[in-house]
């Protein structure tokens, strides 16, 4: 067996059983960190395919942005000492039906899909490539995209501020706090 | 490079065909792998060590004091006589705490590190991996040490460590921003994120030079944003000793303290050895343009000398740093980064931009 198929069966094995772990766990901060066992399995998977910019986005988004801040607001909001009670039954049964259907329509659509082998090596993935396509209007380009989540981004900042914004007559102490 | 005694490209790829010769490829990346782990981890340990008694030599020269002086001709033996006392240490179960988080948080803190040092090229071909993303792979790693110092704050159920944990959660993701933004500037001067690529196009002149006033104000911020990043003083809200004890790693103690000891100062060796790369040319002895003659002699001082030079310039003055400004308060830490640092970095990327659209660097 080659060294790449050990790695692949070793991070899709960590994935599945982790991603399981999160679900299933009654402590929120231990499912936070199985959480990002399973992102960071998952860039190990972009670096196999070589695809190394997905890789790198992976972990600074997932692992070291997104979860960092579910951990952050766990710290802010919960105790060591709470643990979830566990689900009813119809609860868990239903989650569980959709699971199986979900799994059944990723897999139905897999092995609808012909996969062509090939025993090329990996290319590199460009960096300027992605760059420019990022930005470009030509048919393959993202500009359209990059934009719309931008604004989708800028509405949610905006929405955060009004908010976290005190109103009314408090308006006048807040400044100062940060004055000295 | 006229000298290739200095080059050790030749070297390792002798390693890596004779060892393709003795074995199957399976087993010749996993004996590569394991060469390199150790290695790493040898000079993981040396360094953390060294770092440990330069600090408190340079802390004791800025307090005018003389420092460890009894183990060894000037106590450079006391940190090996710590580590050993710290290995005898009892490792004290806490009773009410998360045990599995509690043991592994450590372990986050000491991987991420790792994961960063073997990005760094430390000589002409001592470079374990030479990734095309390798800027962005930096960043990338290096914030998830984090989540081992909020793990550690939560799961020893105390007050101080929780507060500490929060802190420094607080301060790192802020100020890896601008530790991102800086190191961006430096990429579009160079125009590419490979390590590599960066330290070979600072052949005739270092980026900080090459950059003029951008490079050098991004170098600033990166110095600044780094510091805190690495949880040290003037930045060290997380480990306060007057108000927290000890923050994080309060309720750590034998071996599993070391690691985050040995964390920190490895941290602070993998962030200047970033900046010795990016802003200060990394392996690339000290060139002037056109000055052939000059650019000649530099040549004979070998690369791991000028990489070793540049990275310990760059920790002094973090050492520096800690010993003689006050510590922040949080509101004023946060207020340094969104109201100051952030700003002039984004007007700085632009400036950076429009220099190397003109033209204008060296």
């Amino acid at each position: 067996m080659a060294s790449n198929q050990i790695m692949f069966i070793l991070f899709s094995a960590m994935i599945i059983v982790f991603s399981v772990l999160t679900v299933t766990s009654r402590k929120i901060l231990r499912a936070a960190v199985y959480l990002l066992f399973v992102l960071v399995s998952t860039s190990g998977l972009y670096f196999l395919l070589n695809y190394q910019f997905l890789a790198a986005v992976q972990l600074t988004l997932y692992a070291g942005g997104i979860v960092v801040l579910i951990i952050f607001s766990i710290l802010l909001t919960s105790h060591i000492s709470q643990k979830f009670e566990p689900y009813e039954l119809k609860k868990s049964v239903f989650s569980a039906i959709a699971v199986v259907a979900g799994a059944v329509l990723s897999i139905i659509t897999i092995l609808d899909y012909s996969f062509s082998a090939t025993s090329e090596a990996a290319k590199e993935v460009d960096m300027r490539l992605i760059g420019k396509s990022l930005l470009s209007v030509e048919y393959d380009g993202y500009v359209l995209p990059f934009e719309v989540i931008s604004v989708l981004l800028l509405a949610a900042m905006v929405a955060a501020i009004v908010v976290a914004k005190k109103s009314g007559p408090e308006k006048s102490i807040s400044p100062k706090l940060n004055q000295e | 490079m006229p000298f290739d005694i200095y080059n050790f490209t030749s070297f390792t790829q002798w390693i890596d065909s004779s060892l393709h010769n003795a074995m199957s490829p399976f087993w010749t990346a996993l004996t590569e792998m394991v060469i390199i782990g150790v290695l790493v981890l040898m000079f993981y340990a040396v360094v953390g060590l060294f770092l440990v008694y330069a600090e408190r030599k340079v802390c004791a020269f800025m307090q005018n004091r003389l420092g460890p002086n009894r183990v060894g001709p000037f106590g450079i033996f006391q940190t090996i006589a710590d580590l050993v006392k710290l290995l005898f240490v009892e490792l004290i179960p806490i009773k009410n705490a998360d045990g599995f988080l509690f043991n592994l948080a450590p372990f986050i803190v000491i991987i991420a590190g790792f994961m960063a040092i073997a990005a760094i090229p430390f000589a002409n071909g001592l470079h374990a991996i030479d990734m095309n993303i390798g800027v962005l792979y930096v960043i990338a790693v290096s914030s998830m040490g984090v989540i081992g110092v909020l793990l550690a704050g939560w799961s020893s159920n105390n007050k101080y460590s929780l507060i500490g944990a929060m802190r420094s959660g607080a301060q790192i993701i802020s100020y890896e921003l601008s530790v991102g933004l800086a190191l961006i500037t430096i990429v579009i001067l160079a125009g590419s994120m490979q390590l590599s690529v960066i330290v070979e196009a600072q052949r005739d002149g270092w980026f900080i030079f090459k950059g003029h006033i951008p490079a050098f104000i991004a170098f600033i911020i990166f110095l600044i944003s780094s510091t805190a990043e690495t949880n040290r003083g003037p930045f060290d809200l997380a480990e306060a000793e007057s108000e927290l004890t000890a923050g994080y790693h309060t309720e750590y103690s034998g071996i599993k303290f070391a690691f985050f000891f040995l964390a920190e100062y490895m941290n602070m060796f993998i962030v200047a050895s970033i900046a010795a790369t990016i802003f200060l040319g990394g392996w690339m002895p000290f060139h002037v343009g056109p000055w052939v003659g000059f650019n000649h002699i530099m040549d004979f001082i070998p690369p791991f000398v000028w990489y070793i030079g540049k990275t310990f310039f760059v920790i002094f003055l973090m050492m520096w740093f800690k010993w003689t400004f006050p510590r922040l308060r949080i509101d004023q830490l946060l207020t340094l980064e969104w109201k100051y640092l952030l700003p002039i970095n984004l007007v700085n990327v632009l400036i950076m931009a429009f220099l190397v659209l003109m033209g204008w660097h060296f």
